[in-house]
């Protein structure tokens, strides 16, 4: 093992990191289902005989078949397809929010964190009535008053998100930052940007990181309300979430309609949650062996 | 007597607190000459590491001045203080704490290299931190490990290197060994002993262990509450201890003659507050001499050649 060890440190950083990502088997199983959702995302549709929003009147609510690998919906619209292309803007928009949201978040919480007194105060405050409003509620304000395009509604989703982050981020340098070797980084010089973002924010980032990745779901989730309401990602454009609030109607009585896009939902967010522990683990020097 | 290095005249630090103002470290004043060591022994929370702490600039003095070779750095800022920080450095008390966990050793012993400028190409920089490491006696096999995976004596010695990194005049040692066992403890101190003669640095030897005091410094300053009451050459405070306090704290060290009795001075009652204090020896409501005139503000006397005692009743006390 340690001849193993050594061989690694010669590569460079990042293969060293997805090496030591990997190790473990949930991580891995976590990759390979997170990689083949999204390869199904980006490539499924070309192969699909379907068109996105072709109606089928005859297969109209009909359940999984040979025509139709997953069934049709209320419209007759193949769910396959359907699921395939609209997994690109679920997992975009989970993504990207989520990692939107988490940036802003350890920006403003480490400058408020680090300089403490007035601006730490300020930004707090701040953050303070941010989170008294509802993230939903926020979100449609956002939602509303920019559009509904991609990038606005990347947006709306990332506002609610950011106090939480903000809190914890802040606490976490809080009490990292009187350890003495951010002291030691002062008296050699190091400018107050050099200590956030080299010495500080390593030593923070981790529940940052597990908090990222458990939050794409609720946020794919999110997205789901926002197009439910007619806000987001709009209809005919399938979306994860869209579909969900689709077949919730027909639950009893053609259930298929709500498990297709349920499962598929709840394996992403398993799969980027098994990600999520290995990132954190191979992040810490110390689970090195 | 050697050309003087640091000169310390009236530093006062204290800091607001809710009950008032601690007076961390009032008016405290003393040179250190070119290669010299002053040790500054005191109980817990005399104020000694904020002494520290204050003349290399990690706080800022509330009164008072810090003289580096005549130059008045108390309040420099931006490029000059850049250029008094090269010049001064700092070794902490707890190697476990004063290395970042995610820095890779050669990486922190890197980083002053890098911040210094002087360096223009990686492989100058590396060559640099491998000089240094090999001087404090890091094995190379040890130099990607990351801190965790060293011991506290290694640790220390890197944060040694990383403090040797910009060739400082002055290094203040912050309890440099109380948090290694006392085999590790030898070593490392022998360690400072040596780079010292090489390189003729200054030290500023914060420590409450005397034994190791003893060892390494020329002088002496005794720190009781943020106030000096006793700065002597090391030989001179050991053989004519003057100050009732000093008098106490050398009378805790254990002795290995068995056949002397050991006579220990116990101080009665508890250590007063540093929060707004009362003029006057502080030491005085735990004196066994304490009178009157103790009340009134103290100074510095000297008594005999650079033995200096804060105390009005020295004559008839000793």
């Amino acid at each position: 093992m340690a001849a193993k060890t050594q061989k690694v440190q010669k590569t460079n950083l990042l293969l060293e990191f997805f090496y030591r990502m990997t190790k473990s088997f949930s991580s891995k199983l976590g990759l390979i289902l997170l990689l083949l959702i999204v390869l199904l995302c980006l490539v499924g549709p070309f192969f699909s005989p379907y068109e996105i929003n072709g109606v089928d009147l005859l297969n109209m609510y009909s359940g999984p078949s040979k025509a139709h690998l997953l069934g049709c919906d209320a419209m007759g619209r193949d769910m396959l397809t359907r699921l395939m292309y609209g997994g690109r803007y679920s997992l975009a928009l989970g993504v990207c929010a989520s990692l939107f949201g988490a940036l802003v978040g350890v920006v403003i919480g480490s400058v408020g964190g680090y300089f403490g007194g007035i601006t730490e105060t300020i930004i707090m405050r701040l953050m303070d009535v941010w989170s008294a409003l509802p993230g939903i509620l926020l979100c449609i304000l956002v939602s509303s008053a920019m559009g509904s395009g991609f990038f606005a509604t990347v947006i709306a989703l990332t506002v609610g998100g950011v106090p939480g982050t903000v809190r914890m981020i802040r606490g976490q340098i809080l009490s990292e930052r009187t350890k003495e070797y951010i002291e030691a980084a002062q008296s050699i010089n190091c400018s107050s940007f050099m200590i956030m973002f080299k010495h500080l924010l390593p030593n923070v980032i981790q529940p940052i990181i597990v908090t990222t990745t458990m939050g794409i779901g609720s946020t794919m989730i999110m997205a789901a309300s926002l197009s439910y309401i007619g806000l987001g990602i709009q209809p005919p454009n399938p979306e994860w979430g869209a579909m969900l609030s689709d077949g919730r109607s027909y639950i009893r009585v053609y259930p298929h309609m709500i498990l297709v896009p349920g499962i598929i939902i709840a394996l992403t967010v398993f799969a980027i949650n098994l990600l999520g522990d290995g990132v954190r683990d191979a992040l810490d020097p110390k689970l090195r062996d | 007597m050697a050309e003087e290095l640091i000169r310390v005249e009236n530093l006062k630090k204290y800091f607001k607190v809710p009950s008032g103002t601690n007076h961390a470290v009032d008016d405290v004043s003393f040179t250190i000459s070119k290669g010299e060591t002053l040790g500054v022994v005191g109980e817990s929370g005399c104020g000694k590491s904020t002494l520290g702490r204050t003349l290399i600039h990690l706080l800022e003095a509330t009164d008072g001045k810090v003289l580096l070779k005549g130059q008045d750095i108390t309040h420099v800022k931006g490029k000059e203080l850049k250029h008094v920080r090269e010049k001064m450095q700092i070794v902490f008390q707890d190697p476990y704490s004063s290395l970042n966990p995610r820095l890779r050793i050669e990486n922190t012993v890197m980083e002053p290299l890098k911040m210094s400028g002087r360096f223009h190409s990686r492989a100058e920089l590396k060559r640099e931190a491998n000089r240094l490491m090999e001087l404090v006696g890091i094995d190379e096999r040890l130099r990607t490990s990351y801190p965790h995976e060293l011991d506290g004596g290694r640790r220390q010695r890197v944060c040694i290197a990383r403090a040797l990194a910009l060739n400082p005049e002055f290094i203040v040692c912050d309890e440099p060994v109380s948090a290694l066992d006392v085999s590790i403890q030898a070593a490392v101190l022998n360690l400072l002993k040596e780079l010292q003669r090489e390189m003729g640095m200054a030290y500023m030897f914060v420590t409450h262990d005397l034994s190791v005091v003893r060892h390494i410094s020329d002088n002496i300053c005794v720190m009781y509450l943020g106030q000096m009451v006793e700065k002597s050459p090391t030989k001179e405070l050991f053989n004519n201890t003057l100050h009732p306090y000093t008098k106490a704290l050398l009378s805790a060290i254990p002795s290995t003659d068995i056949h002397t009795p050991m006579k220990r001075i116990q101080l009665k009652g508890e250590i007063t507050s540093p929060i707004n204090p009362k003029p006057g020896c502080r030491f005085a409501s735990r004196c066994p001499y304490a009178k009157e005139e103790c009340r009134q503000p103290q100074e510095l006397k000297e008594i005999s050649q650079g033995h200096f005692v804060a105390c009005c009743r020295i004559k008839e006390i000793s």
